[in-house]
């Protein structure tokens, strides 16, 4: 076993020294992702903020129909803007979010009772006017259900006949549980991390002395090669896992500066949860060590590797994207599955749930025990000359 | 000691190495002439044990290749064609590494180190990073971390490739007095000089065949030539290779 910790302690030393292993592994991943996390956030905040605290401006064509409603607009703080000569034209171009058109059938059916038709013009597709047009709406809902009301009182009925149903929100969840941003981002990034910190050391120690040709004389040296590729692997996985470590703790870090209370968030990384995310994820360090080394082995040099690894990290990506698109409830046999297990548990660790122990166990069994499959082939992988000498 | 009989190596249809036998003696320079793609990285590829040779038989001190292929790493100081060093670390880093991996002390490793650094003149260059380094000092590194655990055989690819006429000479000279040691080099080049100045035996190989084997006054007598070129080509039967 010598051998191993002698080409261990090598690829170390040799990685520490290289600029681009260091910026790859130890700080893209750890400073990238929790600085577009946070960047994001403030965004998104700030951005609802504006809308919700701003004016609405609405140009109404036809108010002279609807004196009174023109009113009741204005009461609520609605600017009503001149009608604009072709309202249709004004959306379409983005310049306003929002047209309300009054018919001028409105003065007659009003007068008769019948509903009193006006037009909201607006492209729903357009996801910045969807305030607008929601705040359109519900004042125009709520002038409605206030003229109805009077309506029934002026004939004797109580308004309350109307509204048979009366909804009460009783709302169950916690302030961290509705972190639901949090859990579908950081296992995530975490994923993604454990791939990416994992990336260049695997390329470097396999396709990267292949190609400059120190692959040759270093096989000729009394040891089984098994051993050789071991060390390699034990390496990018410390690789990893270190990146993983400092992700967690830059996230512990710019957490506090996170804008809580709009997204309803509350979430603190202790110590504790910390070193269980890390558990949970220390499996996939060493799946992707094995993964990525066996593929960059095959490849003749660094280039070559670098696009198989393009593809490869879309991997640790789907079970994020599956979660986001369609949440699901975690259940014991998800977690016999890599990557969708630690999605799921790390959702679970940051809700602060409880979660049996055997599903921790479960995770990471399966996970090492498909990451060590890999890993046995990886290191047998050079026991076939055509990959040691590559096209020569 | 190495003995060589009737090695074949083929790949796909190529048929790079097609029956070679030879004899290398201890104390002896054997040299493998031939031109460029004549077989004879493969062949020392096969003594390394890197390649497994489709049918023949090796022996180097009595080690057989495909089945001690730990014992004989051990026995072997193996220069190949590419010297491939880790630039981010320094020379004497490149050959503590190799003496670690065959299993050296710390002290045992700096010994040598020092040993070699003497012979082979590196006292300038051994403790830079190998970045950047010319040919001359990349083959010394290669050679010291070849020959940090004292090898009984030493094999060489194309060992002056690159290097200019100082250089060479300085490689020369550490050949031979390898020999005096009793040592038994083997070197594959396809360049002439080296072998008329180096080499005790001459073995010729041509299209994956032994084309003539013996010392060069025995070539040179076999082809009936005045200089060891005319015999090279009258041999190997064309002058294919030879400028290159």
């Amino acid at each position: 076993m010598s051998g191993l910790t002698t080409v261990f302690l090598k690829e170390v030393r040799e990685n520490v020294r290289d600029r681009r292993a260091l910026f790859n592994s130890l700080l893209l991943g750890p400073l990238l992702f929790p600085l577009l996390f946070v960047g994001l956030m403030w965004f998104l905040e700030s951005a609802e903020r504006e809308r919700q605290e701003q004016a609405l401006e609405l140009p109404v064509v036809g108010a002279e129909y609807a004196p009174s409603l023109i009113r009741f607009l204005e009461q609520q703080g609605t600017l009503i803007e001149a009608a604009p000569e072709d309202p249709e034209e004004l959306v379409r171009n983005q310049e306003k979010p929002v047209i309300l058109r009054i018919l001028p059938e409105y003065p007659e059916k009003w007068a008769e009772g019948l509903p009193a038709p006006v037009e909201v013009i607006s492209d729903p597709s357009r996801q910045e006017s969807n305030a607008a047009i929601r705040r359109v709406k519900m004042l125009l809902s709520g002038y409605g259900s206030q003229i109805a009301s009077l309506r029934l009182q002026l004939r004797g009925v109580s308004p309350q006949l109307a509204s048979p149903v009366m909804i009460k929100d009783v709302d169950l969840s916690t302030p961290k549980s509705r972190a639901i941003l949090a859990v579908i981002f950081l296992p995530y990034v975490l994923m993604i991390t454990a791939f990416t910190g994992a990336t260049h050391l695997a390329m470097d120690t396999t396709a990267g002395e292949k190609e400059r040709k120190s692959l040759e004389p270093l096989l000729i040296n009394p040891v089984p090669r098994w051993q050789i590729m071991t060390g390699k692997m034990v390496t990018t996985t410390v690789f990893a896992m270190a990146s993983l470590a400092l992700t967690l703790v830059s996230f512990r870090i710019v957490l506090p500066y996170m804008p809580i209370g709009a997204f309803g968030m509350d979430l603190t990384l202790g110590l504790d949860t910390l070193l269980r995310i890390l558990l949970v994820i220390a499996p996939v360090a060493i799946l992707a060590a094995a993964l990525l080394t066996l593929l960059a082995s095959f490849a003749k040099s660094y280039r070559e590797a670098q696009s198989y690894m393009g593809l490869v990290i879309l991997i640790p990506m789907i079970p994020s994207l599956i979660f986001m698109a369609n949440p699901i409830r975690a259940e014991a046999w998800m977690m016999a599955v890599p990557l969708f297990s630690q999605n799921l548990l790390i959702g679970e660790i940051i809700r602060e749930e409880v979660v049996p122990a055997a599903w921790y166990g479960l995770s990471i069994v399966s996970t090492l025990a498909i990451g060590l499959a890999l890993a046995v082939m990886a290191a047998t992988l050079y026991n076939r000359p055509k990959l040691i000498f590559g096209s020569s | 000691m190495i003995v060589v009989k009737d090695l074949r190596k083929a790949f796909g249809e190529v048929k790079a190495v097609n029956g070679v036998s030879f004899e290398a003696r201890d104390g002896q320079i054997t040299g493998l002439l031939g031109p460029n793609g004549a077989g004879k990285t493969t062949t020392l590829r096969m003594l390394y044990s890197l390649l497994p040779p489709d049918s023949g038989e090796i022996r180097i001190d009595g080690l057989d290749p495909t089945r001690d292929a730990m014992e004989i790493k051990r026995t072997l100081g193996v220069v190949p064609d590419s010297r491939g060093l880790y630039t981010r670390l320094t020379a004497r880093e490149n050959i503590v590494y190799y003496g670690e991996l065959h299993g050296m002390g710390k002290a045992a490793i700096a010994e040598r180190i020092e040993e070699l650094t003497a012979t082979l003149d590196m006292g300038d260059f051994i403790d830079r990073r190998t970045e950047g380094f010319s040919q001359g000092q990349r083959v010394k590194v290669a050679i010291a971390r070849a020959m940090v655990h004292r090898p009984q055989t030493v094999l060489m690819d194309e060992p002056s490739n690159g290097l200019d006429v100082m250089s060479t000479r300085a490689l020369r000279e550490y050949v031979r007095s390898l020999r005096s040691a009793g040592h038994s080099v083997v070197l594959s080049t396809h360049i002439m000089q080296e072998v008329a100045a180096l080499c005790d035996r001459i073995v010729i190989i041509a299209k994956g065949e032994v084309a003539a084997d013996g010392t060069a006054e025995q070539l040179l007598e076999r082809a009936g030539c005045e200089s060891l070129e005319d015999a090279f080509v009258k041999l190997i039967g064309s002058e294919e290779g030879l400028l290159a």
